[in-house]
């Protein structure tokens, strides 16, 4: 469903991405860890062309990323993101936030896509909020909407810049149920997170991502318990210390 | 209530019953009422001068207000009115579509746009609106024709005397309009500035053009931010209008001088041009308060939302 063949990005001098070979099949689910700055949110930019890479393909469903217009903007409607900040349009309802890409970039009537709304907004618990703005909420339900909202695009696949990272310990559950009830249902997803419980419920595969290059492939649990790599030794030891 | 004995009378002095324990609540409750006590002496020393003021120019001997009732309606007055505001919409409504396009040159990632763009608003904001508005009202001494074609091939379609195209009026919203603008394009690029980097990733990632990105999400945020300025802008502009009377542009101001100019009742007819400047201003600036008022709807449902937690969480 997704594919990165030898991709290569720098910013100025930084060779954020080095090498990146990933393939992801259809229905599969892969969590993304590393230490800070190894180029993870970088690396699930790339896939939706939020930012642009310097050499190597990137292809979604068999399809290389277009440059630009049209056929970019298209692309980008079948890959659906979720952002660490939320990022829902501040002036508009729940409701419009979850209409507004159906409406104007799937053609959809509006009768149409409000109730396809409703419908992906009950999926993640928060339809009875659907005439709030989204300053009114919750960071929890503010990310439920925004998992809402690229669902209604009915994307290929979903990409999680550590969407829980922003929130309360409490609001962090609510969250993470809607994704792992999303990944059970068979919807690809690209998730950077550090949340090592939804990594071993529903995760496929976990990629170990250091300084620009994945590093390490394994199974959930092959790499929580025996990371081959030091880096990866390095990284488990300082985050299950705490 | 949690506060419930603080209080407030109907002059809406704040009140401190005494429950006997010592707080620091008597030190604020001796500054209100200070304050209180000066506060109606002030008022009263203000109203005084204004009084004196306005009866010293009610019953000075120089201005003879009968003249003022006479012109205030008459046909060229108001001719002159009505002058004044097409020049202040016109050039205002062509300041904001040329501000827009401005902002967004320098918004661009194209250099050479973003050079022509700060460029334009070095030049039209470094140099007085009266010199813009007189180089425009004489455009004939350096330019005697204005000349369609193709830029550097010496190829014209068509050619016409200066005089004929820039009229005063012309002049006068040219003058108006494209100093206006350099102010106009500051304020949208701010406005459009403002509008957080995330939302407009949003709203890509969502697949959505440019163009949609823009005028669903960026712009209808951007307004919120654009609209007070240029409110105050339009009720400026509204009076900025009388420098055409340089180049007698027919506004209010040049036809309130060519009565006088007659009559010699200059400051009479200074007095008719004053109140309708100030009526004007006064009708623009209700207009605006409205405006704002419809476009801070979800502002304030959000700011209810706030003081509302605040409540619960106190309680
Ligand atoms: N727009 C940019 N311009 C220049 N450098 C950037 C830019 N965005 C990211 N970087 C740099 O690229 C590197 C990788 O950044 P990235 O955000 O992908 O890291 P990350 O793994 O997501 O880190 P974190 O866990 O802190 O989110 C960092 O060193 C960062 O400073
Ligand atoms: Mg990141």
């Amino acid at each position: 469903m997704v594919a990165m063949d030898s991709v290569q990005k720098w910013f100025g001098k930084l060779h954020v991405l080095q090498d990146i070979d990933l393939q992801i099949t259809p229905g599969e689910v892969v969590v993304v860890i590393g230490p800070s700055g190894s180029g993870k949110s970088t690396l699930c930019r790339t896939i939706n062309r939020l930012e642009t890479i310097d050499e190597g393909v990137i292809a979604v469903d068999g399809q290389e990323l277009p440059k630009e217009g049209k056929s970019l903007a298209g692309l980008r409607a079948d890959v659906g993101m979720v952002f660490q900040q939320f990022n829902l349009f501040a002036h508009k309802t729940v409701l419009e936030n979850v209409t507004l890409g159906p409406i104007k970039v799937r053609k959809h009537s509006k009768a149409d896509a409000d109730r396809k709304a409703h419908e992906q907004l009950r999926r993640v618990g928060v339809d009875d909020q659907a005439n709030k703005y989204p300053a009114q909420l919750s960071g929890g339900q503010q990310q439920r909407v925004a998992i809402a909202r690229a669902l209604a695009m009915e994307p290929k696949v979903m990409l999680f810049d550590e969407p829980t990272s922003a929130l309360d310990p409490e609001m962090i559950k609510e969250v993470l149920d809607s994704m792992v009830d999303l990944a059970k249902q068979g919807m690809t997803m690209v998730v950077v997170t550090h949340e090592m419980g939804f990594a071993r419920t529903a995760a496929h595969r976990v990629s170990f991502m250091a300084d620009g290059r994945l590093v390490e492939e394994n199974t959930p649990n092959e790499f929580f318990t025996n990371p081959q790599s030091d880096r990866a030794k390095d990284f488990l030891g300082k985050i299950l210390e705490h | 209530m949690p506060l419930a004995n603080n209080t407030t009378d109907e002059r809406g002095i704040a009140m401190t019953t005494s429950t006997g324990t010592k707080t620091g609540t008597d030190i604020p409750q001796a500054i209100v009422k200070q304050r209180n006590l000066s506060w109606w002496i002030s008022g009263l020393i203000v109203a005084a001068v204004a009084a004196f003021i306005a009866q010293s120019l009610y019953v000075n001997p120089n201005i003879a207000w009968p003249v003022v009732g006479e012109f205030i309606l008459s046909p060229r007055i108001l001719n002159g009115l009505w002058t004044t505001l097409e020049l202040a919409v016109l050039s205002q409504a062509i300041a904001i579509v040329l501000g827009l396009v401005i902002s967004l040159m320098r918004l661009s990632s194209n250099p050479v746009a973003g050079a022509v763009s700060r460029g334009y608003i070095w030049l039209f904001r470094g140099t007085p609106l009266l010199v813009q508005i007189l180089l425009w009202g004489n455009f004939a001494l350096f330019y005697d024709q204005i000349t369609l074609g193709i830029p550097f091939t010496g190829v014209t379609f068509a050619s016409w005397p200066t005089n004929e195209v820039i009229t005063t009026f012309v002049a006068a919203v040219l003058g108006l309009a494209l100093h206006e603008a350099a102010y106009m394009a500051e304020i949208i690029r701010s406005g459009i500035m403002s509008v957080g980097y995330g939302q407009t990733e949003a709203a890509q990632a969502l697949g959505l053009t440019r163009g949609q990105m823009m005028s669903r999400v960026v712009v209808p945020q951007a307004l919120r931010i654009i609209v007070p300025p240029t409110g105050n802008q339009f009720i400026q502009m509204l009076k900025m209008t009388s420098l055409v009377a340089v180049i007698a542009g027919g506004d209010l101001l040049t036809v309130a001088q060519n009565i006088s100019a007659v009559n010699l009742q200059t400051i009479e007819l200074l007095i008719v041009a004053t109140v309708w400047y100030l009526l004007v201003t006064s009708i623009a600036s209700a207009g605006q308060a409205l405006l704002e008022r419809r476009l801070g709807r979800s502002i304030r449902r959000q700011k209810d939302r706030g003081n509302k937690t605040a409540r619960g969480r106190a309680s």
